[in-house]
């Protein structure tokens, strides 16, 4: 005869314990009532949800399949009243009387909602549930004034989700400093300056006095006095555990209901789990100790009695991009004995404190930099004797050896809270499906996708599971925007941000300098395929007015020749323009162009004008030119059409900008004479073939090029090129040369992800250089058509003064 | 300082934000920048070579020399590492009536100045 065993709450907490109970052997019938209509789905996420990065489909943990694979009944929207423990039922809110032989109590918690006259008001929202998130959702709208009250973790992440909705938002807290719970002074200080950088207001201290307003709330009012407008406001201060159903049954209940280590209530036949309990006087709130309680009840429930609930040091992480907070373990550093050990940058945004007693850890707290969080967090759970490592505490030797942080996890451990991805999961995939990049774990499980912080647990599995870990150099792009230029392009997309100024603003700075804004600029442009906001003034001045200047201010002018290949009426052209503007110096290039040199800023359109051709991109960080020998038409020992090819390629790839400049030679057979083989990229014609190589070089670095495929097509030779352009202008860093940056990749990775890719990835590529190239047009008709009244003219001043 | 000092150089429209123009007014050849909330007015020779210092990349309050990375202070004009010998010139700007006024009364030529 199975045993009726009854789960009152339908979220993280009792579902896990039931999917812990369903892995081991066991005689239950399972009945799960949740209050709220949706299956289980995972509430750190609504944050998520709110800011527009995962649909509510997209955070359900448990579907309904899963309740009937599993022969579980689930009510849903069936809140239970009261629990009869004599009787052993429990009783819906309609009178409906279910039996139990066993009873978890998973209710969870409420918002608090604070004893503020007005908070029953219209458009005074909680944000709690799926529903609340809804109900969020539909009022968001860009423009609209929002206030939150409360400025700990969820009131935080409510105001980052309705700001990326486009509400202009403030947060209020009544505490002189952010997330006091975690954080010190010094460390909410850095948090308050990095959450008003990305745009949302912070009040503190601010006692919400009263909510005004005629029906609907209209704003705020402080008990100084001050008033806040808001046509929204959400409540975040705190939660409380739902422990009301196991007061009324006569339960040991004080701010929770009271559980042993082995999760018993005081009644042998009921038990609780999650956020509704109190376990040795400490109350939850944070997903992890939820996860072990659930283990724990788990074992007892199928009789084993064992392992215990010791509780949990308090962990905490904010999961918003680009604003790093951990906290764990004690930060009261008022006991005696404790020892403080503190670093901070503040252009770069970083604070660490550690608090140590005997040696030991006993708490941290990280921002701006959280990467050696599981370092600490190992130290803190074990108790390491610290002593050896006291001399770089604040900086951990990170080598010693990467494998024992992973190693030490269980594979049931959530390595990704945002995604709810496990230990397991990750290594499952790894081995399914060959991942050897952080990029290709990121794709298949939606590990650190989100908010990131799970990026260096991610690492440290993939270099200890796979063989052939391919480690992505991590170049900081600048002190302005510390992040490495991978970081950079997922924020660009995962945020949508579509300017220099969005990013820096959001991310950085706020002000850029002359290293990161040309980067952003280009990371910008590639990213969007051209469909960004242009920002000239964060671009170099060659990028400005499309010329490259000269050391007297003045520009040099190189018009685009195809090949090198001319025409009698353009070179007529070029010598009445350098007659008519007094050119001082006329040169033939190393690119086979002519160069125009020492030409007035505000002589540029009309020299454009004249000479009639587009121009050769020589100024900037982009595709240069095509340089080909006399080819098979003319050339005695030719044997492939390297002018046309040439000229073709150019047109493929002219006006596209790239990480650093980029150089092409084409050649009819391998003497080599335009030296393609030291060139960005090279075509070789052989007889009846083409060698396709690429990473030449032939300026400060001599670089002979690496063979990146044979063709036997002109088309298929095109093809290959496209396919390596484009790849290097997604995945280089800013400022990295092809021959740099074939060297770091390798070029057997190089050919698997682009002449080798399956034909759906070189698609992609394409795909993306094609929607670039649409939008790709000749700089020089800003000549005619300038992008302010004065890009190009010399301003004359409106009063004349005398010259002293 | 009467209104005599103050020339009307240009419009608002005529400098993008964050970028600057260089106009010449009175033999002096000044650049002018437009941030968020205000324009600043400095010398627009760089001390260095000789750079002109309107098509440098802005960065908060400072503006870095295209030809060679120097950094000034659009405020002070002083030069923002300690290391480098000299700074440039600053002009006094306000706007009215969406014209761009700067005030040159204090202008004297490099030679002069550096006595």
């Amino acid at each position: 005869m199975k045993q009726q065993l009854v789960v009152v709450g339908n979220g993280m907490a009792g579902v896990s314990c039931v999917e812990q109970i369903l892995k081991q052997p066991h005689s239950f019938d399972i009945t799960i009532f949740g209050d709220e209509t949706h299956v289980n789905y995972n509430r750190i996420l609504l944050s998520l949800v709110l800011a527009g990065e995962k649909s509510a489909e997209e955070i359900v943990i448990n579907d309904i399949a899963w309740y009937q694979t599993n022969g579980i009944r689930a009510r849903l929207g069936v809140k239970i009243a009261a629990i009869d423990r004599e009787k052993r039922v429990v009783i819906d809110e309609d009178g409906g009387a279910t039996e139990y032989d066993k009873l978890i109590l998973a209710t969870g918690s409420s918002a608090f909602i604070p004893q503020i006259p007005g908070v029953d008001k219209k458009n005074v929202h909680f944000f709690r549930t799926l529903d609340d998130t809804r109900a969020l959702l539909d009022k968001a709208r860009p423009g609209l004034k929002a206030a939150v009250i409360g400025g700990g973790l969820l009131g935080l992440e409510a105001a980052r989700g309705l700001q990326m909705r486009g509400c202009e938002v403030t947060v209020v807290h009544l505490m002189e400093t952010l997330m006091e719970r975690q954080l010190d002074a010094t460390g909410g200080d850095y948090l308050k300056r990095k959450i008003e950088s990305l745009g949302i207001r912070v009040m503190l201290p601010q006692q919400t006095a009263a909510l005004f307003g005629n029906g609907r709330v209209d704003g705020l009012r402080f008990a100084s006095g001050e008033e806040l407008e808001a046509d929204l406001v959400v409540i975040a201060a705190g939660i409380r555990p739902n422990a009301e159903l196991g007061r009324k049954a006569g339960l040991k209940v004080g701010r929770g209901i009271v559980v042993n280590d082995y999760m018993e209530t005081s009644d042998p036949h009921i038990f609780a789990v999650g956020e509704c309990t109190e376990h040795r006087g400490q109350t939850f709130g944070l997903i992890a100790p939820l996860f072990e309680q659930g283990r724990v009840l788990a074992s007892t429930l199928t009789g084993k009695r064992g392992p215990v609930f010791g509780g949990t040091s308090p962990a905490a992480k904010l999961k918003i991009m680009g604003v790093d907070i951990f906290s764990a373990g004690s930060i009261d550093e008022s006991g005696l004995g404790v020892e403080t050990v503190r670093y901070e940058d503040p252009s770069l945004g970083i604070y660490k404190k550690l608090l140590l007693k005997d040696n030991q850890l006993l708490g941290m707290i990280l921002v701006g930099d959280i990467e050696d969080e599981p370092i600490y967090m190992d130290w803190l759970r074990s108790g390491t004797d610290l002593t050896p490592h006291r001399r770089q505490i604040l900086f951990p030797p990170r080598d010693a050896d990467p494998g024992r942080a992973v190693a030490d996890m269980p594979d049931s451990e959530t390595i990704c809270g945002c995604n709810g991805v496990r230990k397991g999961d990750i290594i499952r995939a790894i081995h399914a499906h060959g991942i050897t990049t952080l990029a290709g774990l990121k794709e298949r499980t939606r590990a650190s996708t989100s908010c990131g912080t799970c990026t260096g647990l991610c690492e440290k599995l993939l270099r200890a599971v796979t063989p052939d870990f391919q480690d992505e150099t991590r170049t900081t792009l600048c002190s302005c925007v510390p992040f490495s230029y991978e970081q950079l392009r997922d924020m660009i997309r995962g945020q949508k941000l579509k300017s220099v100024e969005e990013v820096l603003n959001i991310y950085g700075n706020r002000k850029g300098c002359e290293v990161c804004k040309p980067a952003l600029s280009y990371l910008l442009d590639m990213v969007w395929c051209g469909e960004h906001e242009e920002d000239r003034s964060a671009r170099f001045i060659n990028d400005r007015v499309h010329a490259n200047i000269q050391k007297d201010g003045t520009f040099s002018v190189v018009p685009r020749m195809r090949g090198g290949v001319t025409t009698p009426d353009e070179l007529r052209r070029i010598a009445d323009v350098a007659d008519k503007y007094n050119v001082p110096m006329v040169k033939v290039t190393g690119s086979q162009r002519i160069d125009l040199l020492g030409i007035k800023k505000a002589d540029l359109p009309q020299v454009w004008a004249d000479l009639g051709m587009p121009s050769g991109q020589a100024y900037t960080k982009g595709v240069r030119m095509v340089k080909t020998c006399v080819g098979s038409d003319f050339c005695r020992f030719g044997v492939q059409d390297s002018t046309r090819a040439g000229i073709e390629l150019e047109r493929r790839l002219e006006n596209l900008f790239t990480p650093h400049k980029f150089k092409m030679g084409v050649v009819g057979c391998p003497r080599n004479c335009a030296e393609a083989t030291v060139k960005d990229l090279g075509l070789v014609g052989q007889d009846g073939s083409w060698q396709v190589v690429v990473g030449g070089a032939a300026g400060k670095s001599v670089r002979k090029a690496d063979l990146l495929i044979t063709v036997e097509t002109t088309e298929q030779a095109m093809q290959a090129s496209d396919l390596f352009f484009q790849y290097y202008r997604e995945n280089a860093n800013y400022l990295e040369r092809s021959y740099d940056f074939v060297e770091r990749l390798g070029i057997e990775k190089i050919r698997k992800e682009t002449v080798y890719a399956p034909e759906a990835e070189k698609r992609k590529l394409l795909d993306r250089l094609a929607r670039s190239k649409a939008l790709a047009k000749d700089a020089w008709l800003e000549g005619r058509t300038p992008v302010s009244p004065t890009q190009f003219v010399q301003i004359q001043p409106m009063e004349v003064q005398p010259a002293k | 300082m009467n209104a005599r000092d103050w020339t009307a150089v240009t419009k608002v429209g005529d400098i993008p934000l964050r970028e600057g123009r260089a106009v010449t007014v009175g033999g002096a050849e000044i650049a002018i920048f437009r941030l968020e909330d205000r324009y600043l007015t400095i010398e627009n020779k760089c001390p260095h070579k000789g750079g002109p210092l309107c098509d440098g990349i802005v960065s908060g309050a400072t503006v870095v020399c295209p030809l060679h990375g120097r950094r000034f202070d659009l405020e002070t004009g002083m030069p923002v590492r300690a290391s480098e010998p000299s700074g440039v010139a600053t002009f006094a700007t306000r706007v009215e009536d969406g014209i761009i006024f700067v005030n040159m009364s204090g202008y004297k030529s490099r030679e002069v100045a550096a006595t």
